[in-house]
C-alpha cells in the first residue's frame, strides 16, 4: 500500500479552510505565479476541477499570497487556490519543481506524481482521476500545448528557505530553545548584550544557519559529546553547531570542532583547570592529516595567525562552546590574571610536507593519512625565537633551548609540555646535519640545563626552586653543581613545522601546569571527513 | 523577525541559602589543603591556634590530590559526612 501523504489544513482565497485528506480522491497541484509552466497549467487545473466536482478534490496550492491572487485573476480560476506562502506544505511534500501534480486516493495515499508539464503525464493523471470519480475526463484541446515543458524551482528550495523550513519542520533536528528578537533589535548587538561573545562580533546562530552547520556531520544533533566543566553542562552537537556558526565556521569544519571538544573534555586534559587557572592557559590545537588541505588551513606564511578562516574559526568555536555551554567566562570561573590572544582562538595545522621529520600525529601512533587533532594546555600565545646566525643543527637547537628556558621562568626547571613551532628555514638548517627530533630535544635539554645553585630563589630573582625539590637539605657545594634540565623529559618538547619559507624565526608556546596533576596533551582522530 | 538558537547551557542554576552561622565552634573542623605551595604551612598554623583557643575541638586534615582539578566526589562526601566546619587553604 502506498504511503500516506502528510495531512494539512490550508485556507483558500475566500479564507475557507481545506483539509487533506477528505475521504475523497484529490488532485494537488503545487504552483507559483512567476513560473510560465505553472501559468500554462492553470487552465488544466480549472478544467479538472469542473469535470470532477464533488468526486475528486482538485486544488491549486500556491506558494505566495500575492502571486496566488494574480493567478486567480489571470486565469479566472474557480478551483480553490490554497495559500502555502510559508511553504511548509511544499516542504513537507518534498516539492522541488513547480508545477508538481499529485494524485492521491481517498485515504490520502499518493497514486501518481509528476513535475513540469508533460502531455502524456497529464492525460494519464486525468484518466486515472476520471476513473476514481466514476465519470469522464475533461475535454482538453491538447493541440495548444507543447508535448512537454520543464517546470521551475519550487520556492521551498530557494537558498535560505530550505534551511528555514528544515529548522521549522516537525521532524527538525533542532531542539534547543530558540529566542525571538524584537523587530527593531539588531541581532549582532543582541549577541553582545546577552554576553554570548568573546568581545568580537559573532554570526547570529539563526535556525537556518545552525541547520546548515549540522549538514557538516552525520551524527545525531542531540548526541551529547561531552560534559563540559566548569558547569558540568551536557554538550550536544546542536549546541556545538550554534557556537560554530557564531565563530564563523563552515559546516565542513564541524567534525574538527567536535573532535577537539571531545579531546579537551577528558580527565587527562582537564579543561576545568586550563580555563580557570589564574596563570592563563588555553586549549591550543594542532591539526594533522589530509583534512588540513581539504579545509584550506594555512600552515605557511602567518600560520600562527592571522588571516585564515579555518585556523581562526575552529579554535574560536571551541572557545565559544566552552564559554557559552561550559560557563568558562572571563571574570567568572575563567580567572586568568592576564589572558592573551590565544584565549580567542589557538588552532594551527602542521606543515607536514615541509618537515624533515614524522608529523606530530604519526609520532603519537596514528597513520599519516589519519586526520588528527592534538590539544595542549598552553600559554595563550606564541613567543618568538630569533636565530638568524646559527648554521648548524647543534648551534640552532642550542639557541632554541636557551629561549625555551624562559618559559614560565628561567629558574623553574623540571618543566612539562611545550609546543615548539620550527619554521622552514630553521628546519632546513637542522636537516642539513641530518638531525632527528630526538637529537634536537636532547640538545635543547643540554643547552637549557643549569646547576641547582642557579635555580634557588635569591635576592636578585625571588622566583626559583627550593632545595626540597631536589631532595636536598644541607647540600654540599658539589651537590649544588648538579645540572637540572629544563624539561622533566625530552618528550615534553613537542615539535611541529609551520610557517613561511623566509625567516629564521621559530616560535614556542610555553606550557601550563602539565602532567597528571594538571593537563596532559590529548590526540583524537577526526572520524568524519568532509 | 530574527530567531536565534540559544547557544548556552539552558539549565537554570539552583540558588541555595548559606548555612546559618553557628554561635560556637564545636565538633569537627575539617582543614582542607588543596596542595598549593605553602597551603600546609597556613593550615599548620591554623590548627595550632584553634587547638589553643578552642580546647576539645576535633581537627581533621584533608588533602586534594591536585589543586588544578575539582575535589573528587569521594573526598567531598567524606568531608561532609565527617565534619561540621571546613577551612580551605587556597594559598598562593
Amino acid at each position: 500500500m502506498p504511503d500516506s501523504l502528510p495531512s494539512f489544513s490550508l485556507t483558500d482565497h475566500h479564507r475557507r479552510v481545506h483539509s487533506f485528506p477528505t475521504g475523497r480522491p484529490a488532485l494537488l497541484c503545487f504552483v507559483k505565479e512567476d513560473c510560465p509552466t505553472c501559468g500554462m497549467t492553470m487552465p488544466l487545473i480549472e478544467a479538472a476541477s469542473h469535470a470532477f466536482r464533488g468526486e475528486v478534490d482538485v486544488v491549486a496550492i500556491g506558494q505566495d499570497a500575492a502571486g496566488n491572487a494574480l493567478l486567480i485573476e489571470r486565469h479566472n480560476l474557480t478551483a480553490p487556490m490554497l495559500d502555502d506562502s510559508d511553504l511548509k506544505i511544499s516542504y513537507a511534500y518534498s516539492v522541488e519543481i513547480v508545477p508538481t501534480i499529485i494524485l492521491a486516493d481517498a485515504r490520502g495515499a499518493e497514486l501518481r506524481r509528476f513535475e513540469g508539464f508533460d502531455e502524456t503525464d497529464w492525460q494519464s493523471v486525468l484518466a486515472e482521476a476520471a476513473h476514481l470519480a466514476g465519470g469522464s475526463e475533461p475535454q482538453i484541446d491538447w493541440s495548444v500545448y507543447p508535448k512537454s515543458r520543464p517546470g521551475c524551482g519550487s520556492k521551498s528550495v530557494e537558498p535560505g528557505a530550505a534551511e528555514r523550513l528544515a529548522a521549522e519542520a516537525s521532524g527538525s533536528r533542532l531542539r534547543a530553545r530558540q529566542i525571538e528578537l524584537g523587530a527593531d533589535e539588531d541581532s549582532f548587538e543582541f549577541m553582545f548584550e546577552r554576553g554570548l561573545t568573546d568581545g568580537l562580533p559573532v554570526v547570529p546562530p539563526t535556525p537556518e544557519r545552525v541547520m546548515r552547520m549540522l549538514a557538516g556531520t552525520r551524527r545525531d544533533a542531540q548526541e551529547v559529546i561531552a560534559t563540559v566543566p566548569p558547569n558540568l553542562a551536557p554538550l550536544t552537537i546542536e549546541k556545538v553547531a550554534a557556537n560554530a556558526v557564531m565563530a564563523g565556521c563552515r559546516p565542513e569544519y564541524l567534525p574538527v570542532v567536535l573532535a577537539v571538544l571531545e579531546a579537551v573534555c577528558t580527565d587527562e586534559f582537564n579543561i576545568h583547570g586550563v580555563m580557570s587557572t589564574t596563570a592563563g592557559a588555553t586549549p591550543t590545537i594542532v591539526v594533522n592529516g589530509p583534512i588540513r588541505h581539504r579545509l584550506g588551513m594555512n600552515m605557511k606564511i602567518g600560520a600562527l595567525g592571522s588571516g585564515n578562516r579555518a585556523n581562526a574559526t575552529i579554535g574560536r568555536a571551541v572557545k565559544l562552546a566552552l564559554r557559552n555551554v561550559g560557563g568558562a567566562r572571563p571574570g567568572e570561573i575563567e580567572r586568568t590574571a592576564l589572558g592573551g590572544p590565544g584565549k580567542y582562538t589557538a588552532c594551527y595545522p602542521e606543515w607536514e610536507e615541509r618537515s624533515p621529520w614524522e608529523p606530530l600525529h604519526v609520532e603519537r601512533g596514528f597513520r599519516r593519512e589519519d586526520n588528527v587533532v592534538t590539544v595542549f594546555g598552553l600559554e595563550p600565545g606564541p613567543r618568538l625565537i630569533v636565530d638568524q646566525l646559527s648554521r648548524t643543527a647543534h648551534a640552532l637547537a642550542g639557541s632554541l633551548g636557551m629561549a625555551l628556558e624562559s618559559c614560565w621562568h628561567p629558574k623553574l626547571h623540571g618543566y612539562g609540555e611545550v609546543l615548539l613551532v620550527i619554521s622552514p628555514e630553521h628546519a632546513d638548517t637542522i636537516k642539513r646535519d641530518g638531525w632527528t627530533k630526538a637529537q634536537v630535544r636532547n640538545r635543547i635539554q643540554e643547552a637549557s640545563a643549569r646547576p641547582i645553585r642557579e635555580l634557588l630563589p635569591d635576592a636578585n630573582a625571588g622566583e626559583g626552586m627550593a632545595l626540597r625539590h631536589f631532595g636536598l637539605a644541607n647540600p654540599s657545594a658539589e651537590a649544588l653543581e648538579q645540572r637540572i634540565p629544563k624539561f622533566r623529559k625530552p618528550e615534553n618538547i613537542n615539535i611541529i613545522v609551520a610557517g613561511g619559507e623566509a625567516g629564521k624565526f621559530s616560535s614556542a608556546f610555553g606550557g601550563w601546569f602539565s602532567g597528571p596533576m594538571g593537563s596532559i596533551s590529548v590526540s583524537r582522530k577526526i572520524e568524519e571527513v568532509p | 523577525m530574527t530567531r536565534i538558537v540559544d547557544p548556552t547551557d539552558e539549565r537554570v542554576p539552583l540558588s541555595r541559602m548559606l548555612a546559618s552561622r553557628p554561635q560556637h565552634l564545636s565538633g569537627v573542623v575539617a582543614l582542607l589543603d588543596i596542595v598549593k605551595p605553602r597551603g600546609d604551612v597556613l593550615l599548620d598554623r591554623i590548627e595550632e591556634r584553634l587547638s589553643e583557643r578552642v580546647p576539645g575541638l576535633a581537627l581533621k586534615r584533608y588533602r586534594k590530590p591536585t589543586f588544578a582539578k575539582p575535589a573528587p566526589d569521594d573526598l567531598r562526601r567524606r568531608i561532609a559526612a565527617e565534619s561540621d566546619f571546613v577551612i580551605e587553604a587556597l594559598a598562593d
